[in-house]
């Protein structure tokens, strides 16, 4: 297979704080590669490496079939990167951020200004081409940052959480700017924090935690890794919780997690639901909703991690308890 | 092993031409100088800021300090041109750790583009900068009487002194830029620093006005050796001794500061 992005063994610290543990990725190209976990996690450090922007401490990888760190310039030219952490000039008008870029590539003032020009328009930021970045929406600066990281027609292109902080409507509109991308050919490296980003756009998802991919697959194979279903249960009377907790915890031999009211756990195996609906029956306990359910990623990653997504990441969170 | 099984759709050249570098710079140059253009704040920090000291000083401290505002602007010209200058390449710290901040630092270091190109860019932008303040203050001076004695000879001199001193001192400015939160506090330090050593200087009161402990230090502070070899040029006096040592003063400047920024800036990156 044809690998556009592959790494071995990546390991960063800074000072006494591992940022990546031994991270391993194979991207075949041509694909949208997610690359899933909480802040912290290591996935803006691992596309900082990959971007030659940092050198990692051990390891080693390869993007477009150059090393990033002996063939750095082949891969600078073959790469484009976006992100919370490689942006435009806000001062500038969003032509001059493309035709700046257009000009630093090599490109004739001509050619550079014809780019920024095709750009815009292919990112209906034409209108608004000669206001400065600063005073463009959410949606628009990051529509910027992505036409700012094409100029160069990249080969790979790093796209760092680009939908964090978008209204809905935006994100969709920046799903299908990917989706068009990756039907021309580009292999993209996404980070994000929403599972269902990952869901939507890739078709290999790397789950990330203190530094390491703790699991990796189709976003299919994932949801089936956790034995696919999840368990919610949310007592008719509040006073009961603890009871509940406890039972879905017994049931399920993992740790339930609790939303106002209402307990989800991941189960495995057939005789769940019986078993609980027995307990809950035994302990008197009145039931407003009881539900199986196929598992979204959402609960995948908790299964994985042991934490929510969009939680911190608790120090030292046992993984293997939590899978077991 | 992995390289012969991955695709190389193209094969881009492993370097950069010889020229690149500077053509790089040039572009960069360009991105700080137009940025005036869409922040005429800025324009009005370069132009009015030196003005209104020329003026309040020489109308002002004038009468006071030397007895008539014409024979005090003939001496502290050369002084407020120094201070102007040392205020002036805090812009170049402030404006990098913008693009630190901002992560346009990181956009620009992800291009194939020389890797000194970025700083390079802005150092060139602030000395274009920091020429203008300069032109406007003696232009100021002039119209307000100031006269140069060596004319365009000694003008040209005293221009070139100050843009290497400058150019020295920024590195001050980039470690400065390099080693704080938010750019804020590079003007906050600009202030703490500058404001007290440019004072301590005979940049704007002859130094025998002054207590015993601080004339000590004014003699040696770079700033009066600065504003004495602008004195040498602009209006006359010795040359030789001022100049040699504010190229020593630079040196050492350029000496300690340049390292410690560039280990600090590729710590930060």
């Amino acid at each position: 297979m044809d690998y556009a992005i592959r790494a071995e063994g990546l390991v960063r610290r800074f000072g006494a704080t591992t940022a990546l543990a031994g991270v391993d990725l194979a991207v075949p190209t041509g694909t949208v590669f997610g690359l899933l976990g909480p802040n912290g996690a290591g996935k803006t450090t691992t596309v900082r490496v990959l971007a030659t922007l940092l050198r990692a401490d051990e390891g080693q990888a390869t993007v477009a079939g150059f090393d990033v760190v002996r063939d750095a310039h082949r891969v600078r030219q073959l790469i484009g990167l976006t992100g919370q952490y490689a942006s435009v000039d806000e001062t500038l008008t969003g032509a001059e951020n493309l035709l700046l870029i257009g000009r630093l590539l090599g490109l004739s003032r001509g050619d550079a200004k014809a780019r920024a020009r095709q750009l815009l328009a292919d990112f209906h930021l034409t209108d608004a081409a000669d206001r400065a970045a600063k005073t463009y929406s959410g949606g628009m600066r990051r529509r910027l940052d992505l036409a700012a990281s094409l100029v160069g027609r990249p080969h790979v292109l790093f796209l760092d959480e680009p939908t964090t902080g978008l209204d809905p409507r935006s994100r969709n509109e920046l799903w299908d700017i990917v989706r068009r991308l990756v039907s021309d050919g580009v292999t993209v490296l996404l980070t994000t924090q929403y599972l269902e980003e990952a869901d939507q756009l890739a078709s290999e998802i790397a789950v990330v935690d203190h530094g390491r991919v703790i699991a990796q697959g189709t976003p299919e194979e994932l949801k089936a890794k956790t034995g696919g279903q999840v368990l919610t249960v949310r007592p008719a009377d509040a006073a009961d919780l603890a009871t509940v907790v406890s039972i879905a915890s017994e049931v399920a031999h993992a740790t339930p997690e609790v939303a106002q009211t209402t307990v989800t756990v991941p189960v495995n195996g057939p005789g769940v639901l019986p078993a609980v609906v027995r307990r809950l029956d035994t302990a008197d306990i009145q039931v407003a909703e009881l539900a199986l359910r196929g598992s979204s990623l959402d609960e995948v990653f908790l299964s994985l991690t042991g934490h929510r997504a969009d939680a911190d990441a608790p120090q030292g969170a046992d993984l293997e308890g939590t899978r077991a | 092993m992995t390289a012969a099984t991955l695709s190389a759709p193209l094969a881009p050249p492993r370097r950069l031409g010889p020229t690149a570098g500077v053509r790089h710079t040039l572009t960069l140059a360009w991105r700080s100088l137009v940025q005036i253009k869409h922040n005429p704040m800025e324009l009005l920090d370069l132009s009015i800021q030196p003005v209104m000291f020329v003026l309040l000083f020489t109308y002002v401290f004038g009468g006071a300090i030397a007895g008539s505002p014409g024979e005090y602007l003939t001496f502290a010209l050369p002084g407020i041109i120094v201070q102007n200058a040392f205020f002036a390449t805090m812009t170049t710290g402030f404006g990098l750790n913008n693009d630190l901040t901002k992560g346009v630092f990181d956009r620009l270091r992800s291009l194939p583009i020389a890797r000194w190109a970025p700083l390079a860019g802005r150092i060139l932008a602030d000395t274009v900068k920091q020429a203008w303040s300069v032109a406007l203050l003696v232009g100021v001076g002039m119209i307000l009487g100031f006269r140069l004695a060596d004319g365009v000879l000694g003008l040209l001199g005293a221009f070139a002194l100050l843009l290497a001193f400058s150019l020295a001192a920024s590195w001050i400015s980039v470690l400065v830029g390099v080693l704080v939160g938010e750019p804020e506090k590079v003007q906050i330090f600009g202030f703490m620093v500058i404001f007290p050593l440019t004072f301590t200087s005979n940049a704007f009161v002859p130094t025998e006005t002054m207590p015993g402990w601080l004339q000590a230090w004014v003699e040696v502070n770079p700033v009066t050796i600065l504003a004495d070899a602008l004195r040498g040029l602009l209006v006359g006096g010795p040359v030789a001794a001022p100049v040699v040592q504010s190229l020593l003063w630079a040196g050492v400047l350029a000496a300690i500061f340049a390292p410690l920024a560039v280990r600090g800036l590729k710590r930060r990156v």
